[in-house]
């Protein structure tokens, strides 16, 4: 049985939610002339500043396009959904947003994305643009066990994309040098944590049929934001359960201390409704207040998504005062505002 | 027929892109089994560009349509699949520059070339389950096969049996690279896509030049 959808032609369907997009947030957005899929921020990119771009494939709305604006990302180079976007319209991104102070990119630990955003670097490069890369790696899941080196480089980004990319646009905003952003970019990769779960699979336009079997009575822990199989497959469990046994993993990861301080997100992976995310969210705060953790921000909703996907993700972001002043700095974007 | 024009290359490349739009379901399906079930999709509609650049562009060598194949799959699909194959077809255009038909040495070198751009691109290593696995091989037979003084036509085919054993012996291997790392032990059993697409266009390249 093929997925319903509402979509006209599937080979269209970037280039028109695109324009569905601008039309929503004129004052925000506006695209690259000759390059559609090159998108950037009406208020932000100026003489001095650090450029941000980010990216990826589409899918994941708002990420990416959604944290385009003043105080976040410069620029987004949108790809076909689930696939990088090739290296030209990253390209007109970084010639677009550049200040003179260097470019900063990006987009989360793919494969494809590295390959392409590589490339579009060489080519800015010869346009004496200096590009400087920081991937996101938040997905605990994500490292293969029989790895030896350092598990961290070898993960995805996933939700947690929405604290580092915060994290790295208001240190660009705040006008700090090329060195400075670039350090703040990884400390707030280094300090963010993501563990999903998925109820049920999506599916592409094009083939409308499910990217992976799940049982009607089974969840999968650790799954990707492409529907790519997660880590541990079981039955379906209660919301504090699941809420329990993503956060048993982020903070055996994180090792808060008494007295830390913490942001959230508990996202949605496209049709978990707010409900089940509020539900999640009351057992994560009940963890956090079990550890003496302090919770400085919460944020809910559908922020990295995988289409029509049944499931949900925590994202914890370990603060410092450095970086609850950057989470704090204001920024307006199309999908989030801060200040 | 035993060299290829730049005309020749054309139609072998509408010959690829005729076998994936024919093989994108297959290719989806196994690319949902340890993926995300998009190859089939990616790689036609890096191939329907290509068809299109290749039908409006003015191409004086075979340099110029691995040029045009190129720049036209890398811009429309992006993705891993993307760098990939662009590299593929630039590492051969420029291998083979300056020559107007490639005979059976240059056909190899065009195999090897295109393999030495997936490992340089890719980074992968041998038996990582990637692409790789498939091309390796290939370029190993299309050389043996150019040492034992084989023609063209056979140079590809025997190119084309090797990366389709290649690509079955991604069945027993665990995937280091690429997005079906992560599954671990779960990614055995199956077929790397980007294996599985390698195989289909150097046989489709293969029964192109035989059927001449």
């Amino acid at each position: 049985m093929k997925t319903k959808k509402l979509i006209n032609d599937p080979a269209a369907i970037i280039d028109e939610m695109l324009d569905g997009m601008l039309a929503a947030h004129p004052q925000h957005l506006m695209q690259v002339p000759d390059s559609p899929r090159s998108i950037i921020a009406r208020d932000g990119p100026r003489d001095g500043k650090v450029g941000l771009v980010i990216g990826g494939g589409s899918g994941h709305e708002p990420t990416f396009v959604g944290f385009v604006g003043r105080g976040l990302a410069d620029a987004a180079a949108i790809g076909n959904v689930f696939a990088s976007p090739p290296p030209d319209p990253i390209l007109e991104c970084a010639k677009a947003v550049d200040g003179g102070a260097g470019v900063l990119f990006m987009y989360g630990n793919y494969a494809g994305d590295v390959m392409n955003f590589d490339m579009a670097a060489e080519m800015a490069a010869m346009d004496d643009i200096e590009v400087r890369t920081v991937l996101s790696t938040d997905d605990v899941a994500s490292a293969p066990p029989d790895r030896r080196v350092d598990r961290r480089v070898d993960r995805r980004g996933v939700a947690g994309n929405f604290f580092i990319f915060k994290a790295a646009g208001a240190a660009c905003d705040k006008m700090l040098d090329f060195d400075a952003c670039e350090r703040i970019a990884r400390k707030a990769n280094d300090h963010t944590y993501t563990m999903g779960v998925a109820l049920s699979p999506c599916s592409l336009p094009h083939t409308r049929k499910p990217n992976f079997d799940l049982g009607p009575d089974e969840m999968e822990i650790g799954l990707g934001i492409h529907g790519e199989p997660g880590v541990e497959r079981g039955p379906i469990q209660s919301a504090d359960a699941v809420a329990d046994a993503l956060m048993d993993r982020i903070l055996s990861e994180m090792q808060p201390s008494k007295g830390d301080t913490v942001a959230v997100l508990v996202n949605s992976l496209g049709s978990t409704p707010m409900m089940e995310l509020y539900l999640l969210n009351r057992r994560v705060k009940q963890r956090l207040d079990d550890i003496r953790v302090g919770l400085h921000a919460t944020w809910v909703g559908g922020y990295c998504t995988s289409m029509e996907m049944a499931g949900a993700s925590i994202s914890l972001h370990h603060l410092d005062g450095e970086l609850i002043e950057m989470l704090d700095h204001p920024c307006d974007c199309a999908q989030f505002r801060v200040g | 027929m035993s060299t290829i024009d730049q005309a020749r290359l054309i139609d072998l490349f509408n010959l690829m892109a005729d076998a994936i739009e024919r093989e994108k379901d297959h290719l989806c399906e196994l690319d949902g089994a340890i993926g995300d079930a998009d190859h089939g999709v990616t790689m036609s509609i890096g191939f329907s560009a290509v068809r299109k650049a290749l039908s409006e562009v003015n191409a004086a060598h075979p340099t110029d349509v691995f040029n045009t194949a190129a720049k036209a799959f890398l811009n429309a699909v992006g993705a891993s699949a993307g760098p990939l194959y662009a590299t593929a077809f630039m590492r051969a255009g420029a291998k083979v520059k300056g020559q107007t038909v490639l005979d059976r040495t240059a056909v190899a070198d065009m195999v090897t070339a295109m393999a030495d751009g997936v490992r340089s691109r890719g980074k992968a290593d041998l038996g990582d389950k990637t692409m790789l696995d498939a091309w390796d091989p290939a370029a190993k037979a299309a050389l043996q096969a150019l040492e034992a003084d084989r023609s063209a036509a056979e140079i590809l085919s025997q190119a084309a049996d090797a990366a389709e054993k290649g690509a079955t012996t991604t069945i027993d291997m665990m995937a280091k690279k690429g997005r079906s790392a992560r599954l671990g032990p779960r990614s055995v059993g199956h077929i790397d896509p980007g294996a599985a697409s390698t195989a289909i266009l150097l046989r489709a390249m293969a029964d192109g030049f035989t059927a001449e």
